[in-house]
Formats: C-alpha cells, sequence, structure tokens
C-alpha cells in the first residue's frame, strides 16, 4: 500500500485540458515537489487533491482510502493540510485564532456545551493552545502571537499560513509556493522549516515550487509538468537535466 | 496605556481580561440596575425598545457580523416570533414556555430557508432573503385564521411567574435579563470552535474548507441562531406594542435591523448594542430637532428618512467600522495620551488575493 497515489488524473475545463493522465506516488516521510512551467496544472493537481475540484477522471488514494469524491472539508480530517499560493489566512482575526482554525478538527465539544462554556470546553480549548504553542515555537511565531493578520508583512503571512497548516496535525503537507514573494534570507529559513518539517514531524510533504535552489535542497523526488501533462520523475538532479524539462522550459534548440 | 502580561491561558479564554475591565463592566451593571430610579417612564420605554433591537442587533451581528452571511429578510423572523408568542399566549402558555417556541419556531424558519439559500453567496443571497420576506408577509396576511390577516392581533400583558408585566420598569428588567443571557451565550460561543468556524467562515471560505471546517452545517447554524434571537425579539415587541400587524415586518423593517450592525459596526458586540441605541435615539433626537429648526427644513416631509439614510452613508465612508469603531478610537486617543496617530487605524491595503478559487 503507498501512502499517497494518484492515478490517471485528468481534469477539462470545458475544451481546456487543465491537467491530463498524471501518475504519481508520494512515499511517507519524503518531499516531493511538483515542478513546471507558469499554467502546467500544478496547483490544479493541488486543487484536485484538496477536493475543490472534482477531476474528470483518474483517482487519488491516501494511505489506501480513496479520497475523491469526498466533500473538501474531509480532507483536512483525512490529516492533509495544505497552504495556498496568494495566502488565504483569516484577515481580521489575529494569528492565534488563525492557528486555533487550524486545530478545528480536533474539535470534540458539542454546541450546546459550547454554548454554556462547560468545563470541558475550557479544558479542551487549553488544550489547544497549548498544541498550538508548539507550533508557535517551532516557527518562531511569539512575536507576532496577537497581531492581527491584515497588518503583518507578506513574510510573516506565508509563515502563519506554514503554521496554520501544521496545527490540523497533517499527516501530508501540501505546501503550494512556499517560497513565492519571499527574500533569499526568508526563503532561506523556509528551506530550514520544510527540513524540520520532514525529519523532527515526519510529516510527508508535497510541494510545488519555482525556486529551483530550494527544491534541489530539500526535495527527495521531482516531477516536471508542462501543459498538464507528465515530463520527467526522479531527484531532482536527474530532472533538471532531461531535455523534455530542458525544451519546456527554454524551448527547442534551432 | 495598560499592559498586560500574559502567564497563564486562561488570561485568553476568561470573559473579563482583568479586574480593570471587571470594574467597569460591574459599574456599567449598577447603572442599568438603577436606570428606572433615575429616568421617567417614557425613557424606560424606549429603554426596552433599545433592548429588544439589542437582541436582534445580536442576531443579525451573529450572521452578518461574524459569519459574514447578509440576509435582509430578517423581518420575516421577527413576525414568526411575534405571531408565536401571540398565538401561544392566546392558548393559555405560560410565558417561559411561549417565548422558547417563538425562538424555536423563528429559527426552524431560518433552518428551512437557510438550507437553501446558504448556497447562494452575496448579494444572491441578499436577494433570495429579501424574496423569504416578502413571501412571509404575504403568508402572514392571507392566512387569516391562524393571524388575523390585516386586522392584526392583540397580545396581552405578559405574566412571567405571577408577575404581571403591566409597566415599562418591569419590562426593562425583563428584556435586561434576556439581553445578558443572550450576551453571555454568543460570547461563550465566540470563544469556542464553533465561533471561530464562523470567522473563518467570513474570511476565506476556501480556506475554512481546507481546515475542515464543514462550510454549510455553519453557516446553517449562524443562520438558525440569528433567527431564533430575532425570534425571541419578535415576541418582546410584540408584547411591547400590544398589537401586531403584517405591515409591521416589511422590508423596510428588514432594512433598518441590517442597518444596525452596519452603523454600530461590524463584528463586535458592542456595535450591536450601540447600533440598536443608535436607531432608537434618532428618530427622539430628530423630533427634537424639529422644534429648533426652521418650520422651512424642520417640517419638511421625509425629514427623518433622509437623515437616517445620510448618516448611513456617512458612515459607511467615514467609519467602516461603525460607532464601535470611533469608540475604540477614541479609548485608543486617551490612553495613549498624547502619542495617538491619525493613521493608527488605517488598513494597510491587502495583497493580492486570488477569485481564481471563488
Amino acid at each position: 500500500m503507498s501512502f499517497f497515489k494518484a492515478e490517471n488524473l485528468s481534469i477539462q475545463f470545458g475544451g481546456v485540458k487543465a491537467v491530463t493522465n498524471v501518475s504519481f506516488e508520494v512515499q511517507q516521510g519524503e518531499v516531493f515537489t511538483i515542478i513546471g512551467p507558469n499554467g502546467a496544472g500544478k496547483t490544479t493537481i493541488f486543487n484536485l487533491i484538496s477536493l475543490i475540484y472534482p477531476p474528470t477522471s483518474g483517482r487519488i488514494t491516501f494511505e489506501g482510502r480513496e479520497i475523491t469524491g469526498m466533500t473538501p472539508h474531509r480532507v483536512a480530517n483525512l490529516g492533509i493540510a495544505r497552504t495556498f499560493q496568494n495566502i488565504e489566512l483569516f484577515e481580521h482575526a489575529s494569528v492565534l485564532q488563525n492557528l486555533l482554525i487550524g486545530r478545528h478538527n480536533h474539535t470534540a465539544t458539542r454546541l450546546w456545551q459550547e454554548l454554556l462554556f462547560m468545563p470541558s470546553v475550557r479544558r479542551a480549548e487549553i488544550e489547544h493552545r497549548e498544541a498550538v504553542e508548539k507550533v508557535i515555537d517551532f516557527l518562531d511565531l511569539q512575536h507576532h502571537r496577537d497581531s492581527m493578520v491584515a497588518g503583518l508583512p507578506y513574510g510573516v503571512r506565508k509563515v502563519v499560513e506554514l503554521g496554520r497548516a501544521l496545527c490540523i496535525g497533517p499527516k501530508l503537507l501540501l505546501l503550494d509556493e512556499p517560497s513565492s514573494g519571499l527574500n533569499p534570507e526568508e526563503t532561506d529559513d523556509m528551506a530550514f522549516w520544510i527540513e524540520d518539517i520532514k525529519k523532527d514531524l515526519g510529516v510527508t510533504v508535497l510541494m510545488v515550487e519555482h525556486d529551483m535552489s530550494l527544491v534541489s535542497r530539500v526535495s527527495d523526488r521531482v516531477l516536471a509538468l508542462a501543459q498538464g501533462e507528465m515530463l520527467s520523475i526522479g531527484t531532482s538532479r536527474e530532472v533538471q537535466s532531461d531535455p523534455k524539462v530542458i525544451e519546456a522550459y527554454l524551448g527547442k534548440p534551432e | 496605556m495598560r499592559f498586560l502580561f500574559k502567564t497563564d491561558y486562561d488570561q485568553d479564554i476568561r470573559l473579563f481580561k482583568d479586574g480593570v475591565q471587571m470594574f467597569w463592566y460591574a459599574l456599567l451593571g449598577i447603572v442599568l440596575l438603577a436606570l428606572p430610579a433615575v429616568l421617567p417612564e417614557y425613557l424606560m420605554g424606549q429603554m426596552v425598545f433599545i433592548l429588544i433591537y439589542a437582541i436582534i442587533g445580536l442576531g443579525l451581528m451573529l450572521l452578518i457580523g461574524f459569519t459574514g452571511q447578509i440576509s435582509l429578510g430578517h423581518a420575516a423572523f421577527l413576525a414568526v416570533g411575534a405571531y408565536t408568542e401571540a398565538i401561544m399566549q392566546a392558548k393559555g402558555m405560560p410565558f417561559v414556555v411561549s417565548i422558547v417556541l417563538s425562538a424555536v419556531f423563528a429559527g426552524a424558519a431560518g433552518l428551512i430557508v437557510g438550507l437553501p439559500a446558504l448556497r447562494l453567496k452575496g448579494i444572491y443571497l441578499a436577494i433570495a432573503t429579501m424574496a423569504f420576506g416578502f413571501i412571509a408577509e404575504e403568508v402572514i396576511t392571507r392566512w387569516e385564521h391562524v393571524t388575523g390577516g390585516n386586522s392584526g392581533k392583540q397580545l396581552k400583558q405578559i405574566d412571567f411567574f405571577g408577575i404581571i408585566i403591566d409597566n415599562d420598569t418591569k419590562f426593562y428588567y425583563l428584556a435586561l435579563g434576556l439581553v445578558v443571557i443572550i450576551l453571555l451565550g454568543m460570547i461563550n460561543l465566540m470563544r469556542s470552535p464553533t465561533g471561530r468556524a464562523f470567522v473563518a467562515i467570513r474570511d476565506s471560505e476556501i480556506s475554512a474548507q481546507s481546515m475542515g471546517i464543514h462550510l454549510a452545517k455553519y453557516k446553517t447554524i449562524a443562520f438558525t441562531f440569528s433567527a431564533a434571537l430575532t425570534g425571541v425579539a419578535g415576541a418582546l415587541y410584540g408584547h411591547k406594542l400590544q398589537f401586531i400587524s403584517p405591515e409591521q415586518f416589511n422590508l423596510l423593517v428588514s432594512i433598518e435591523m441590517t442597518t444596525l450592525v452596519f452603523i454600530g459596526g461590524l463584528g463586535s458586540f458592542h456595535g450591536a448594542i450601540f447600533g440598536a441605541a443608535f436607531i432608537i435615539a434618532l428618530p427622539q433626537l430628530i423630533v427634537f430637532a424639529k422644534d429648533v429648526l426652521p418650520p422651512a427644513i424642520g417640517q419638511q416631509t421625509g425629514l427623518q428618512p433622509t437623515v437616517f439614510g445620510l448618516i448611513l452613508i456617512g458612515f459607511l465612508i467615514f467609519e467602516p467600522l461603525g460607532i464601535y469603531g470611533r469608540w475604540v478610537k477614541i479609548r485608543t486617543y486617551f490612553s495613549l495620551f498624547p502619542f495617538y496617530r491619525r493613521g493608527m487605524f488605517k488598513r494597510q491595503k491587502s495583497y493580492m488575493k486570488s477569485d481564481r478559487l471563488k
């Protein structure tokens, strides 16, 4: 049984074939990166995995269970967390509240208990905060704990979003361009965190990324896409030297 | 300026931030309890209206301010609450039971409307709820043998465990008690996972969903609660007026109720209360101003709606956070004195946001 498997995944929007027959497997504990030029269908694959789009054909299995056809909110309960390319945080809430929402799938209290704020709710709240505090320590967010997201700089938001995904307690973490919009130092930090997430937290990472130095630094395996089709799969070095990949990025030699 | 040093998770969770805050709320409580001793009976009547509108405001704040779903049909839930109360009282039901039934019936109506309507977003939801408002008004007018049609329905005075609520002071204490209970319940809800889920839905549905929040479920909970609270307010409203008829629950009332939360300030409990006070106090102030203003303006027809409209536009342009936003600014000004800067509350322009997924 493979940890995560996409088989013959295809999706069409009207006549546009965004993703065609993409199959790949992710092993538990690895960092698997999808690269490709703009419009290659990388984010679309993420949206297929998080069930925002239903695939036209093909199936996705996670820990041996088929997830295609499930309702989107269930994916988080299975242990798949994601970040977004353009940051989708809860703007008018503090960093702490954003991270607490990441704990939503650990909620066990009932509505009537919450209305009366029973002792069980208070206990659960404190547990949530302890769990969130670990993530805050892990990502060095102490300084921003009570800041409103709307007032934070871009780089910090990116980290908060990563933190929120970690609060889910994921087995598989989908990172959509974790380094986009970050300066070189922040990208460096991001690389450290991705390595730590893999080694210390034992979370499998599936990411989409453009920054090739980050890709070669952290990825165990890389998949290259172009125009929705698979070009090459292998280690970062293998994929980067594949003539088909070079052609997709730079064009055919005359 | 005071700084809070947090040493315990409970400091983020508990009802009052610190002793100072608790002191001010205790003081407010005492003032509210002592109010009937100071104010004349007429103004107590206005206070009762403020409290009733505060309940409506809290219900709508939950829906609009916290969950980000608009409704232009809430007068219908007010009507369901009022008519349920009138009918149940006529059947001899005690007040504690009938007011709960008002909440349940209005909540059930909210659930039935919410299930299909909440699949719509933004302006479409506004239109759908508005249509529901029209339908409800029409049903009340036509369903004569239950609602009395256009000739309306009478309500007797409330019998609260043997105490007849026969004056505005008694009514005031009853309404105040209800507001406090409702407020506590809502604060509890908002500091729990459910409340956070509401806020998450308001700010980004797409990421709320990928955090494992069941959008339809939580939107429906918010809509049902909101309708139920409006139903409670409706029951009190009916008793206060002692007579209800369909035209008291038309579109204008819905709009007035929605305006309340915008003027009060979206996303805060204070806003609901401030908004209610404003909506009730404004017509009084206008009546007062009529005598002072030159007759050419003061005796003009349509003065009240005009002033109302101007104030709403003024708020939307100059103070989108409403009265509560203004209150926070004034408070900050004094607590930071003399270091307050004008731009402090200016929001940064938001960064690029993907609308591809919406």
